[in-house]
């Protein structure tokens, strides 16, 4: 066990995926020499050579359409996009090729290219640089759509996910980068105690009520159930979703059923959003031991608001811990 | 030069057509409907157009409207007869094939049909230039250049009937899939090519090369610009080949642009020919030279082939709004065919028996063409849930069980087979 940032751990799970496969290259906007703008891929340019870490023009829409072809030759490219703000430009490609190529082609083509996204809120960035736009491509059939939330899930997940033969959007919660937890590097992924890239990871148990997260929002919701247990003496469930597309529903229906009661809690604009669509799969399966509707703490329907302002913007403690009260006193 | 496949047909299937040449010839074109006022209305424009055509005249030409061979100083052909004839079966027979689909798409077998008709020369001298191991990157009219690498010509049939969204091998062909969103598939093109020059064999002459197909509409997108740049920086072993047919649908050129187009590469750092897109010949000698020059490791070229789109954009559009019989006219002047006929038989490099038999083979493959259209067989309801992943996914598990019980439902000895399938679009016994 290493204690290490969730950046570094990203950057060693990185490293580990491009030791074990030669055909594993990284590609994006000054991921070379300088190492990213967040440095995840720091020393990597140094130790594989600018032929596997390529810093590439200034572009999107050519980093992802490129990596379509470099895979399509054989290659599994890992593209880092700079911030989620800056991904539209290669949305096109991402939507209209990387996702239905498997498809259109009758599963000849396979495309095992991730895409690596800085996204969310609170760092104080200005305009494009703290948005959440997991939604649109969760939507999208033909990927794959997953966000870390620890250091020890970031390392592995990374490599699961440049392992996978489908295309990954790789959500990296931006303001964790520098959470520091334990990683274990000697973890071998073949290993069936792995947890799966599409499995949720329930981290906290209780029977009063579900909090539903993923990426930046896991911490928020494990620091308000402290808080509702010191506090309001409540037991909250905290699962920490990971992947967002597909789902993995199984362990919320079980953890509703128990609690009866769900808050979903993300950065992201709540209407037709994630929240949404695990609210009406909740209230679907688990109708009957629902003790009250599902409570959804997000993001509003505005575009991100300038940084002064994101502190409102973005759910916090004090508002999961009303989506609690909510749903209790429902 | 290799033939191409269907070669099962047999070359005696003749009809008394007299020519393919001229039956298809006439097949696409519209009444004339160049004495209405609205069309009259619009003669000025038009004709400005064709001015800024004869400025065009830079292109690499081997080949004159009339047949005549002309000499070139950069480029070259060295065919043997049997090679020249070649080219000519080749030129008849994508047209003859295309006629036919053209001709489904009218009579309700095909959704849709982009006709490749004026274009044959620019697709099959490219086409023809290519070597077994070269890859394309096509748009989806290059039904031609398709015909090159050996692919079934019911690969298209099959996309524009909505069978499939155009799942033929790429492994085996090196011809990719047809890109209907224009000039994503530069990218992948560029994308491909950089991963050749990481494999290696870059440099030596029997290395691969990749060839990406698109239009003048395609010159104004981003991803093609992108991947101009993209390939110049990094040198990627990929040829460009604009198929400047003069329309975007309704849009002429010079809606995308104030310049000759293969004067754009220049500002990308890549050389720019322009080809005269109606002459099979120099269409080849370019196409070659440019492959050429990606295989040692020169890197990427853009051709410009000057060509016209005869046909409409696709079944569904009407030319007739945008354009006039007297540029119609112009270009038919022009058409690569009649003029590699004229070439032919000036140089006695054909006789007349041959041109027959091969309209008679050209119809003959027309006519497979029908009958397995004709005979296709519909996917069956719950494939449309097939391959979205290549690796399990339980979500769609669950929908494709639901959807087959909800099929299963329908209980046949109640209802009449056909009000079944009114119930359930698609639906069938499987």
């Amino acid at each position: 066990m290493t204690v290490m940032t969730l950046g570094k751990a990203l950057n060693e799970g990185l490293r580990a995926a491009m030791e074990t496969d030669s055909r594993v290259l990284l590609m994006g906007e000054d991921i070379g020499v300088l190492g990213g703008v967040f440095r995840v891929t720091d020393g990597l340019a140094e130790d594989f050579g600018e032929a596997r870490v390529i810093d590439t023009p200034l572009g999107e829409s050519g980093i992802i359409g490129t990596a379509i072809g470099l895979a399509m030759r054989g290659y599994r490219p890992v593209c880092e996009i700079q911030f989620d703000g800056f991904v539209y430009p290669a949305f096109n490609q991402i939507v209209t090729q990387l996702a239905k190529l498997h498809y259109r082609t009758a599963g000849r083509v396979r495309l095992p290219v991730v895409i690596r996204i800085p996204f969310g809120g609170g760092i104080g960035a200005v305009e494009h640089h703290s948005e959440s736009p997991e939604a649109y491509f969760a939507h999208t059939p033909g990927l794959r759509v997953v966000s870390c939330a620890q250091p020890a899930d970031a390392y592995v997940m990374i490599q699961q996910a440049i392992a996978s033969d489908d295309p990954v959007i790789f959500f990296e919660p931006k303001r964790r980068y520098w959470e520091k937890a334990d990683v274990n590097t000697e973890v071998d992924l073949s290993n069936a105690d792995v947890l799966g890239l599409h499995r949720a990871r329930l981290l906290r148990t209780g029977r009063d009520a579900t909090l539903v997260a993923y990426g930046p929002m896991v911490k928020t919701c494990l620091a308000a159930a402290e808080t509702a247990a010191v506090d309001d003496r409540r037991e909250l469930e905290v699962l920490d979703l990971r992947s967002l597309s597909p789902i993995d529903f199984a362990p919320l229906f079980v953890s509703v059923r128990k609690t009866g009661r769900m808050v979903v809690v993300h950065e992201a604009p709540g209407s037709a959003g994630l929240g949404a669509e695990l609210a009406a799969r909740v209230t679907q399966e688990c109708f009957y031991e629902l003790e009250s509707p599902v409570i959804a703490v997000t993001g509003f329907d505005a575009p991100y608001p300038p940084a002064r302002l994101e502190e409102h913007y973005l759910p916090d403690v004090e508002r999961v811990l009303d989506g609690v009260d909510r749903v209790m006193n429902y | 030069m290799s033939r191409s496949a269907w070669t099962f047909l047999s070359w005696e299937k003749t009809t008394d057509r007299s020519s393919a040449v001229r039956q298809n010839f006439d097949l696409p074109l519209a009444a004339d409907r160049s004495g209405s006022g609205r069309q009259r209305a619009r003669v000025s424009r038009s004709s400005a157009m064709l001015g800024a055509m004869a400025e065009h005249e830079s292109f690499v030409q081997l080949l004159n409207p009339a047949g005549q061979r002309r000499e070139h100083p950069d480029y070259s052909v060295d065919f043997t007869s049997a090679e020249y004839r070649g080219l000519y079966e080749d030129l008849v027979t994508v047209r003859r094939l295309d006629a036919e689909a053209t001709a489904l798409q009218r009579q309700g077998e095909l959704g849709l049909w982009a006709s490749l008709l004026g274009q044959e020369a620019a697709q099959i001298g490219s086409g023809r230039a290519l070597r077994r191991q070269d890859v394309v990157f096509p748009s989806y009219r290059e039904h031609a250049v398709a015909w090159c690498k050996g692919l079934d010509p019911m690969s298209a049939i099959r996309l524009f009937r909505g069978v499939d969204h155009g799942a033929w091998d790429r492994q085996t062909t090196n011809f990719h899939g047809y890109s209907i969103v224009i000039g994503a598939q530069t990218l992948h093109a560029t994308g491909y090519a950089m991963g050749i020059t990481k494999d290696g064999p870059v440099g030596k002459d029997d290395a691969a090369a990749v060839i990406a197909y698109f239009g003048d509409g395609a010159t104004s997108q981003g991803d093609t610009n992108e991947a101009l740049i993209w390939s110049s920086v990094f040198a990627a072993p990929v040829v460009f080949f604009c198929q400047n047919n003069q329309y975007a649908i309704s849009a002429p050129t010079r809606r995308q642009s104030r310049i000759p187009l293969y004067n754009r590469a220049a500002g990308f750092g890549l050389p720019g020919v322009q080809v005269d897109g109606n002459d099979v010949l120099a269409c080849y000698a370019v196409t070659q030279a440019a492959l050429q020059r990606a295989r040692v490791g020169e890197g990427p070229t853009f051709v410009e082939a000057v060509t016209y789109r005869m046909a409409a954009h696709t079944t569904s559009d009407d030319t007739s709004r945008y354009r006039n019989a007297s540029e119609e006219e112009y270009w038919r002047q022009r058409d690569p065919i009649i003029r590699y006929r004229a070439f032919l038989e000036r140089e006695r490099l054909a006789d007349a028996q041959f041109f027959d038999s091969v309209a008679a083979q050209a119809d003959a493959h027309a006519a497979q063409l029908r009958h397995l259209t004709l005979t296709m067989p519909d996917p069956l309801p719950e494939t449309m849930l097939d391959h979205v992943y290549a690796e399990p996914h339980a979500e769609l598990d669950r929908q494709k069980a639901r959807y087959r019980a909800y099929l299963d439902g329908f209980d046949d000895s109640v209802l009449e087979p056909d009000a079944a399938s009114a119930r359930v679009p698609g639906w069938r016994k499987s």
